[in-house]
This record gives structure tokens, C-alpha cells and sequence, in this order.
């Protein structure tokens, strides 16, 4: 992985400080968790957001100087000023004018083009923190996400159990979400992790992420759902793999299978749905959700249809005619 | 149709006396004493024998002046529900917490959001600055009217009819809670069965409609109704915005078009362009929208660059500084405007290198912008600076839209995005670019051209109160929006359960209240500055010493703007004019050719009113009708050859000689 030249600072220095006046005057007093977050890839985030800050205050800083200085000392009162009302161009002027902001540019572009790599959620976490790569081995902890009227459903396909509206991760471990939802839009929001990414019926997104200090951090639905989507949060627990052990032996030990009967129940709309969990899921479940067929014919699932519609074609969608 | 909707009645279709909203006190209230305004304004009209000077001079006008005032008066009408609307969302949110579920259901909220965003961006920015495009813009080319008169009224009652047909949906039904874009699945008819988002969408259509048709006729005026002499490169900077703008709205809003127009078809037909199943795909729509909802971002916002241009050189008492990188900027973000469109959505799962590329073209735009800034900032070095209420709204811009481009650049980064997308930080942002940039614009721009259309200036006491309440408004409202977003708060959000958050949204409320009073202040302007008319009279129809052709020209101006076709030497043609010692001519009018009144516009915007009611309520029968109607008046008025008429070179010589004395009376 390549990693980001300009970013490898995670904490606020006095300079930053001085350069993020006015933000940082009202975030000292608050916990502003996308400053300072708590998973690695939230943190290279908050680190990207100083850089390109300190960037652009190159230029903002003394723009909002000059802008009063010139109105003040250019007033009509003060016939002392120099005043030559037909001067209205100047080269070097103009140099200056197109130069910095296109040299802050082309350090900010650089910027925007690595991280949109290297932060992309579909790219494996490639280390756990600032110098320290995953360990070989490692295994990937995998949770299938479902976006529900208005609730999260989270499996966890290792372990063959479900939580409703509670999600759980070791600390310092590779976590690879796989989203989608069962009726209209969300995004799964995590800001101390990793930020968000939408969650959409009949598609599959992803978000690779890893969490770095114990903790119990809001997780949000970001993308505005409906008329439950207001309560429509959790709390992402990032925990100790003992701890971890224990709260999947809860879920085991809570009983309760996840099934497409239960699943069809659990989707009718609700809010500020409590927290539950089932200690057996099919295994299957997540695909059909996707497939959108939950309790149906296997007939009517996306994929087969898709299948019949190729194979058929009615003339109209016959992508590869050779197969005939 | 869907094979699951009931069976509708063939005249009222699916509207009963149950979709008008008596059960909830709000609605009630307001619909009473909109109720009560609305017959006030009908008696006083009718008391004063109004009507027919309403219909004759301004309804069925076709002179670009009235249709220019008409746009603007109908936005600031619109902006009192819109900023309603935004009180309303404030106090939510300062009280629901703690287990208070506030005094707004979901149902009123979402739909509270959905109508600020749609109000504010389609009938209150939209119409300003089509409305100032439209007066100033033939006045700075020294032309006597538009290209298309009779398109100019049309566009400007389809308008109309649309903002009322969303006041409609407040007492009639309900209107869309699906977010100020609509996108699917959620505004599908599956998730959403009721009437709202088919408000949503007709109000969207027909406001479309009007905005391409006024569009298609600024741009052939500008292209093709220059005064003699004036190249590109001699139009005032606020001219070249408007061109670039027009331009933009040209090639964007049929994306709008269509977008929901596909929409209307999956609702209203059982089509499957953006469902999840049989084959949609509601990715596509939020491409389509955002292809065109980024230009529009700049169609909204050039115009706004082009006012504090004028304003600045103006009352800096000097010419621009850099007029053409002003206009070499202005067209690169016209351009690469058009290729920004998929940072509305960097989270929806695109692979980097798209996510990339839309960043660094996203990031590209900040370079012609910053110029901008810079070439203000040398317009007041050297200069005079007065500080009128248009140039204390420029200053006050200057510095609020600095934070804005800030925060701006910092959503632009995909990464970045990642964690600001959807977020309060996310509204922190557009709201300062919306209200720092296009409102102080607007509210600039109407400071300094109401001389002119009026032919008296505003009192400046009452302006002044309202940039500084406005402006310190703005801030005490918003920095806490941005800050409760970088603590992950997501937008639209209606209850929280963080009691320590709450001090955040009382504060961003107060300072909606600080702001409101902005609004205040600036209607209290007004109606001061209309009472005080004869004590702010200015003759000389060039109040501010300004520097372009408008100002040539007497305040209100002519119904033919100019006797005798000004010719241009130089940019600030005025200026030119008044240094080298113009005179004006006194004698030798001639008979001017001008449009003729018609009445046509607002018959079809009518009917067409009639029509989009009628299928949002499933009246077929009534949508056939109105539907057939509006053929026969459009096709009909097409056999309408006597549309111009001449005013006659004595009434010009009699106009001319008032002004004549009148400026000689001034001394």
C-alpha cells in the first residue's frame, strides 16, 4: 500500500491550532469524535481534514486580513489613501492571483487522489495503526449489514448469530462490513471507526475498518430514511477479544434463531426498536435479503430472474447472442 | 397505474375532505390567517379598483422590468414561508431532547425539511436571481427589451403557479418527505403512496419549465441584443454571469426534466426506472438529479459573483480589478461545473478512481473561485470605498463565503467525505455558500438596483441593520451546525438523545432568530423607504455613480429603456460615456417597435395549474380537459400575429423632455 506522504500526524499541534481558530475555539469544550476519532481509518480522515485546512488557510488567512486592511484603509473617508481609479490590471498581480491558489491545488489534489485510494472502504485495511501492518494471520472479523425499517440488523456469519441495533468489534482487528438493505436507502455511519457508506436495496457496498481503543461509540444511520429514521442508531462497542468472546457468548446464550420467518416479522417497519439478538441464523439469510426473495419461490429472486431474463432475452436483452 | 391502488372517484379522483389537515393546529392556524391576508389583499384591490391596473400593467406584461420585479417579489414572498419553515426546524431541534419528542411529528417535520429545501432553492433563489437577470440585464446591454417577450411572461407565471401549488399542498393533502432532491426508493410509490411527492414533482416540473424558458430567452438576448459596439469582452461582469449562467441552465435543467419525469411515470404508471425491482435502478436518478442539481449550485451562485463584481467596482469608485481573469473564471467554473456532479454521492460505493477524479475536478473549481475573491479584493485596493448597504452586504460576503469555500473544499475530498457526508457539517457548509453568497447578493443587488426600478433609494438606516443581523445572525446559527457535525450529528435528524448537545441547537436557534430579524429589518426597509418616497426621490437616475449602461438612463426607466440606442466603447460603458462628456440628445426620436401585452401566459400557467392538480389527485378527467385546453391556447396563441405595436416619436419626445426638465430641476 502506498502510503499517504503528507499525513502521518494525529494529534493537534500548536500550530494547527492557531490555523483552526475559530473551529477549534468552539470544539475545545466538546467531544468533536471526527477530530478525534478512535479507529485508524477515522483517524488518517481527521488527519486528511487538518492537512487540506492548513492548506487552504494559506490563502484564507490573509484574504480575511487584507479584506478588512483594504476596506478600512481604502474608506472614502480617508482622502489620505492613495486612490487611482483607472488602475485595473497588473500582471504580476494576476500571477500571484492564479499562482498560489493553483500551487495549494495541485498539493491538495494529490492529497484528494491518494486518499480516494488509499481510504477507499472497498480496500482491505492494510495496517491497524499509524507503522504497524496487520500481522500475517490475521483474520478478518466479517459482518453482514442490514439496513431495516427503521433498525440495523448485524450478522455475523463466523459466529452464526444476529444483533438488532448492537454491534461489536475487537479492538485492533481487520473488520470487513458487507451492506445492504431491505427497502429504501440508509448509510451505516460510524464516525469514530471509519465514517459511512450508504446501504441500498439489491446492491452490496462494503466498508473496511479497524477500531483501536476499547470503547462504547454512536453509530447513526446518516442517509435519511423515513419517518422512523431519527431513532434509527446504536452503539458500536469496540472490545477487548475477552470481552469480544463474552458478547458473542451472550448472543449464543440469548437463544432465538434468526430465520426468513423471523427476518420477514422483524422488517415490518418500527422505531426505536430495542436492542435484540438471536443465537442462530441461516446462513443463507443475508443473501436472499439481497437477493430480495426472504420467504419467497427461489423463482422470484433477483438473480433468477436476471438469469431468465438473459436466457430468454425476448429479443431485447441477449448479451451474448453466441450462446444461442 | 399500480394493479394495488383503490378505485378512484372520475371527478375528485382520490381527494376527500379528509386530505385537508384540520386535525393539526399549525396547519389550521396558518391556513387562517393566509385565509385572512389573502381576502385583505382581494378587498383592498377590489376597494382601490386595482384589478384592472394589475391585469393591464403588470400581470400580462411583457416588458422585462415588471417581470423582472414580479420574479423578485413573488421570492421574497416565498422566502417569508421558507425562513418559516426554518424557524420551525430550529425550534424542533432545540427542544426535542431528554425524551421530548418536540412539538413536530415525523410526518410535519419530514415534510418541513423537504418544503425549506425545495422553497428556498426553487422559488426563492431561483426567482431572485432570475428576476434581478431579468431586469438588469437587457438595461447593462442597452437593450430595449428581450428576445422572446411573450416567453419572458410565460416562464415567470409557470413560476408562479408553481410556488402556489406547493402553498397548496400545506392546506390540501401533504407535501413530500423525501428530501429536497426526492431520490428513490424512498419517494417511490411503495414507500411513499400518498400525494406528497407527486406535489414535489409537478411543483418541480412546472418551475423547470418556466426556468429553460426563461433561460433559452436571456441567453438569445444576451448573444443576440447587444448594444452596437459592445463585444464579449465589453459586457459588464454581471452580463458574462448571466450568460454563463443561462447557458448552464440551458444544458442542465432537461436532466431535471427528466429525472422526474421518469420519477412521475414509476408513480403514476407502475414504471421500473427506479425501483429496486424488475429491472430499476434508483442509482440512476441520483445521477440524474445531481447532474443537474451541481449546475444549479452555480446557476444560483454566478449571478451572486457577478453582483458583488458590479458592487464593488462601483463603490470602490473604480473599475474592476482583472476583468478578464473575472471572466476567464466565470467560464471555467461554467465548464467544469458540469463535471463535479458525483461528490453529491461519494459515499453511494463508486470505486476510488471515480471518487478521485470527482474530487480533483471539485477541487479544480476552487482555483477560478479563489480568483474571484482575489480580484475583489484589488478592486477596493487604491479605490474610494463607500460603504453604502450594497457594499457592506459585498464586504460581509467576502469574509462568510471564505469559511464557505473553506468547509466546501474540505466535503470535496472523498475521503474526507466519507465522514462529513450527510452530516450537520454538511448543511453547516451549504448554508453559509446559500445565505453568504446568493442572499447577501440578492439582498445587495436589490439595494442597489432599486433606484432604478423605482426611482427612489432605500433607506440605508434599515439596510444596515440588516447585513449586521444578518450577518451576525448567520454566524451564532451556524457554527454550532457545523460543530455539532464534526461530533458525527447526521442531518435531518428530528429528536436526539445526547442531552449535551442540546446547548448547541438552542444557540444555531437564537441565531435564526438573530437572522430573522435580518429579514425583518429588510421589510421594514422597504415599507419605510415606499412611505419616505419623495424625502430618497432620486432625478438624475444615476444615484451611485455607477459605471454601466442601466445607470444612463432615467430611474424607473422608460417603458423602451433607451430613446436612442446607446453605443459602447469601452467596459463600464457608462463611465467611458461620462468621462469622455456624453450629452443627452434632446430631439430627433423616433418611433420606437415594442412587444405587445398578452394574456396568454398566464391563462396556460393557469391551466396548467389546473392540469398538475388534477393528476396528483387522479382527477382524470379534469387533467383531459385542462390537458386539451392548454393545446388549444398554445396552438392558438401561435395564430396571434399582433403582437408589437409602435410607440409613437412624439410620446418619446414628451417622455424625454420630462426627463429633460426633471434633471435640470435637479440642477
Amino acid at each position: 500500500m502506498v502510503t499517504y506522504p503528507f499525513i502521518e500526524r494525529t494529534v493537534l499541534k500548536p500550530h494547527r491550532i492557531i490555523a483552526l481558530l475559530p473551529l477549534v475555539a468552539i470544539l475545545s469544550a466538546c467531544n468533536a469524535v471526527v477530530l478525534h476519532p478512535s479507529g485508524d481509518v477515522a483517524a488518517q480522515q481527521s488527519d486528511l481534514i487538518f492537512y487540506a485546512t492548513e492548506l487552504m488557510a494559506i490563502v484564507i488567512v490573509p484574504v480575511v486580513f487584507l479584506t478588512a486592511l483594504f476596506a478600512w484603509h481604502y474608506r472614502a473617508s480617508n482622502t489620505k489613501a492613495r486612490y487611482e481609479p483607472h488602475w485595473h490590471h497588473s500582471t504580476k498581480l494576476e500571477v500571484v492571483i492564479w499562482g498560489v491558489p493553483v500551487i495549494i491545488i495541485i498539493f491538495l489534489g494529490i492529497a484528494t487522489w491518494t486518499t480516494a485510494h488509499t481510504l477507499d472502504p472497498y480496500h482491505q485495511v492494510s495496517r491497524i495503526a499509524p507503522g504497524q501492518p496487520v500481522p500475517a494471520g490475521t483474520k478478518t472479523l466479517e459482518v453482514q449489514v442490514v439496513a431495516l425499517d427503521w433498525k440495523w440488523l448485524f450478522i455475523y456469519p463466523d459466529y452464526g448469530i444476529a444483533t438488532v441495533n448492537d454491534l461489536a468489534a475487537p479492538v485492533n482487528q481487520p473488520i470487513e462490513f458487507r451492506l445492504t438493505s431491505d427497502r429504501v436507502q440508509n448509510a451505516l455511519s460510524i464516525p469514530a471507526l471509519a465514517g459511512q457508506i450508504y446501504a441500498m436495496p439489491t446492491m452490496e457496498t462494503e466498508l473496511h475498518a479497524v477500531i483501536n481503543e476499547p470503547g462504547d461509540y454512536k453509530g447513526y444511520s446518516s442517509r435519511f430514511s423515513g419517518a422512523g429514521f431519527s431513532k434509527m442508531h446504536f452503539v458500536f462497542h469496540g472490545l477487548s477479544n475477552a470481552d469480544f468472546d463474552k458478547w458473542i457468548a451472550d448472543a449464543k446464550a440469548a437463544g432465538g434463531t434468526l430465520d426468513s420467518a423471523a427476518f420477514l416479522q422483524l422488517a415490518v417497519p418500527s422505531e426505536a426498536e430495542p436492542i435484540h439478538r438471536y443465537a442462530n441464523v441461516d446462513p443463507q439469510l443475508y443473501k436472499t435479503i439481497l437477493d430480495q426473495c426472504v420467504g419467497k419461490s427461489p423463482n422470484m429472486c433477483l438473480s433468477t430472474q436476471r438469469a431468465n431474463d438473459i436466457k430468454k432475452g425476448n429479443g431485447l436483452c441477449r448479451p451474448n447472442v453466441a450462446s444461442n | 397505474m399500480s394493479p394495488d391502488t383503490p378505485p378512484v372517484d372520475p371527478i375528485f379522483g382520490r381527494l376527500t375532505l379528509d386530505a385537508i389537515p384540520y386535525q393539526e393546529p399549525i396547519l389550521l392556524a396558518t391556513f387562517i390567517v393566509v385565509a385572512l391576508a389573502g381576502v385583505v389583499v382581494v378587498g383592498a384591490l377590489t376597494y382601490f379598483r386595482l384589478w384592472g391596473y394589475l391585469w393591464r400593467e403588470w400581470i400580462t406584461s411583457v416588458d422585462h422590468k415588471r417581470i423582472g420585479i414580479m420574479y423578485v417579489v413573488l421570492a421574497i414572498i416565498m422566502l417569508v414561508r421558507g425562513f418559516a419553515d426554518a424557524i420551525m426546524m430550529r425550534l424542533q431541534q432545540a427542544m426535542a431532547f431528554n425524551g421530548s419528542e418536540g412539538y413536530l411529528p415525523a410526518h410535519h417535520y419530514d415534510q418541513i425539511f423537504t418544503a425549506h429545501g425545495v422553497i428556498m432553492i426553487f422559488f426563492v433563489a431561483t426567482p431572485l436571481i432570475v428576476g434581478v437577470m431579468n431586469f438588469v440585464v437587457p438595461l447593462q446591454i442597452g437593450a430595449r427589451d428581450v428576445s422572446f417577450p411573450y416567453l419572458n411572461n410565460l416562464g415567470f407565471w409557470l413560476t408562479a403557479v408553481a410556488a402556489i401549488l406547493v402553498n397548496i399542498s400545506l392546506f390540501v393533502g401533504e407535501f413530500s418527505q423525501g428530501g429536497w432532491v426526492g431520490e428513490p426508493p424512498l419517494t417511490g410509490l411503495t414507500a411513499s403512496p400518498g400525494v406528497g411527492v407527486d406535489y414535489y414533482l409537478w411543483a418541480l416540473q412546472i418551475s423547470g419549465l418556466g426556468t429553460i424558458i426563461g433561460g433559452i430567452n436571456l441567453l438569445a438576448t444576451i448573444i443576440k441584443m447587444r448594444a452596437p459596439g459592445m463585444g464579449f469582452m465589453q459586457m459588464p461582469v454581471f452580463c458574462w454571469t448571466s450568460l454563463c449562467v443561462n447557458a448552464l441552465i440551458v444544458l442542465s435543467f432537461p436532466f431535471l426534466t427528466i429525472a422526474i419525469t421518469l420519477l412521475t411515470l414509476d408513480r403514476l404508471f407502475g414504471m421500473h426506472f427506479f425501483t429496486t425491482d424488475f429491472g430499476g435502478n434508483p442509482m440512476a436518478y441520483v445521477n440524474l438529479v445531481w447532474i443537474w442539481g451541481h449546475p444549479e449550485v452555480y446557476i444560483l451562485i454566478l449571478p451572486a459573483l457577478g453582483v458583488y463584481s458590479e458592487v464593488a467596482a462601483v463603490f470602490s469608485g473604480k473599475r474592476l480589478f482583472g476583468y478578464t481573469s473575472m471572466v476567464y473564471a466565470t467560464v471555467s467554473i461554467t465548464v467544469i461545473g458540469f463535471v463535479v456532479w458525483l461528490h453529491h454521492f461519494f459515499t453511494m460505493g463508486s470505486g476510488a478512481s471515480v471518487n478521485g477524479f470527482f474530487g480533483l475536478m471539485t477541487a479544480l473549481i476552487a482555483i477560478p473561485t479563489g480568483v474571484k475573491v482575489y480580484n475583489w479584493l484589488f478592486t477596493m485596493y487604491r479605490g474610494r470605498v463607500r460603504f453604502e448597504v450594497p457594499m457592506m452586504w459585498t464586504v460581509s460576503f467576502m469574509i462568510t463565503f471564505l469559511l464557505g469555500g473553506l468547509t466546501g473544499v474540505l466535503c470535496s475530498i472523498p475521503a474526507a467525505d466519507f465522514q462529513l457526508h450527510n452530516s450537520l457539517f454538511l448543511v453547516g457548509h451549504f448554508h453559509n455558500v446559500a445565505i453568504g453568497a446568493i442572499v447577501f447578493a440578492m439582498l445587495a443587488a436589490i439595494d442597489y438596483w432599486f433606484p432604478k426600478a423605482f426611482g427612489f433609494k432605500l433607506e440605508p438606516f434599515w439596510g444596515k441593520l440588516s447585513v449586521w443581523f444578518w450577518t451576525v445572525g448567520f454566524f451564532v446559527a451556524f457554527l454550532p451546525i457545523y460543530a455539532v457535525g464534526l461530533m458525527g450529528v447526521t442531518r435531518r435528524t428530528r429528536v436526539f438523545d445526547d442531552p449535551s448537545l442540546q446547548i448547541y441547537f438552542v444557540i444555531a436557534a437564537i441565531g435564526a432568530f438573530i437572522a430573522l430579524l435580518g429579514v425583518v429589518f429588510f421589510l421594514v426597509q422597504l415599507f419605510v423607504s415606499i412611505r419616505n418616497r419623495e424625502k430618497l426621490r432620486d432625478l438624475t437616475g444615476d444615484p451611485w455613480n455607477a459605471r454601466t449602461l442601466e445607470w444612463s438612463t432615467s430611474s424607473p426607466p422608460p417603458d423602451y429603456n433607451f430613446a436612442f440606442t446607446p453605443v459602447v466603447h469601452d467596459v463600464d460603458a457608462w463611465t467611458d460615456m461620462k468621462e469622455r462628456g456624453y450629452t443627452r440628445p434632446t430631439d430627433g426620436f423616433k418611433a420606437i417597435h415594442m412587444p405587445r401585452n398578452t394574456s396568454t401566459g398566464i391563462i396556460l400557467s393557469v391551466l396548467t395549474l389546473i392540469f398538475a392538480f388534477a393528476i396528483i389527485w387522479y382527477m382524470w378527467l379534469v387533467a383531459a380537459v385542462s390537458f386539451a385546453l392548454i393545446l388549444v391556447v398554445g396552438i392558438g396563441h401561435t395564430f396571434n400575429y399582433n403582437r408589437s405595436f409602435h410607440i409613437p416619436a412624439d410620446v418619446v419626445a414628451r417622455t424625454e423632455s420630462e426627463r429633460t426638465r426633471l434633471l435640470a430641476q435637479q440642477g
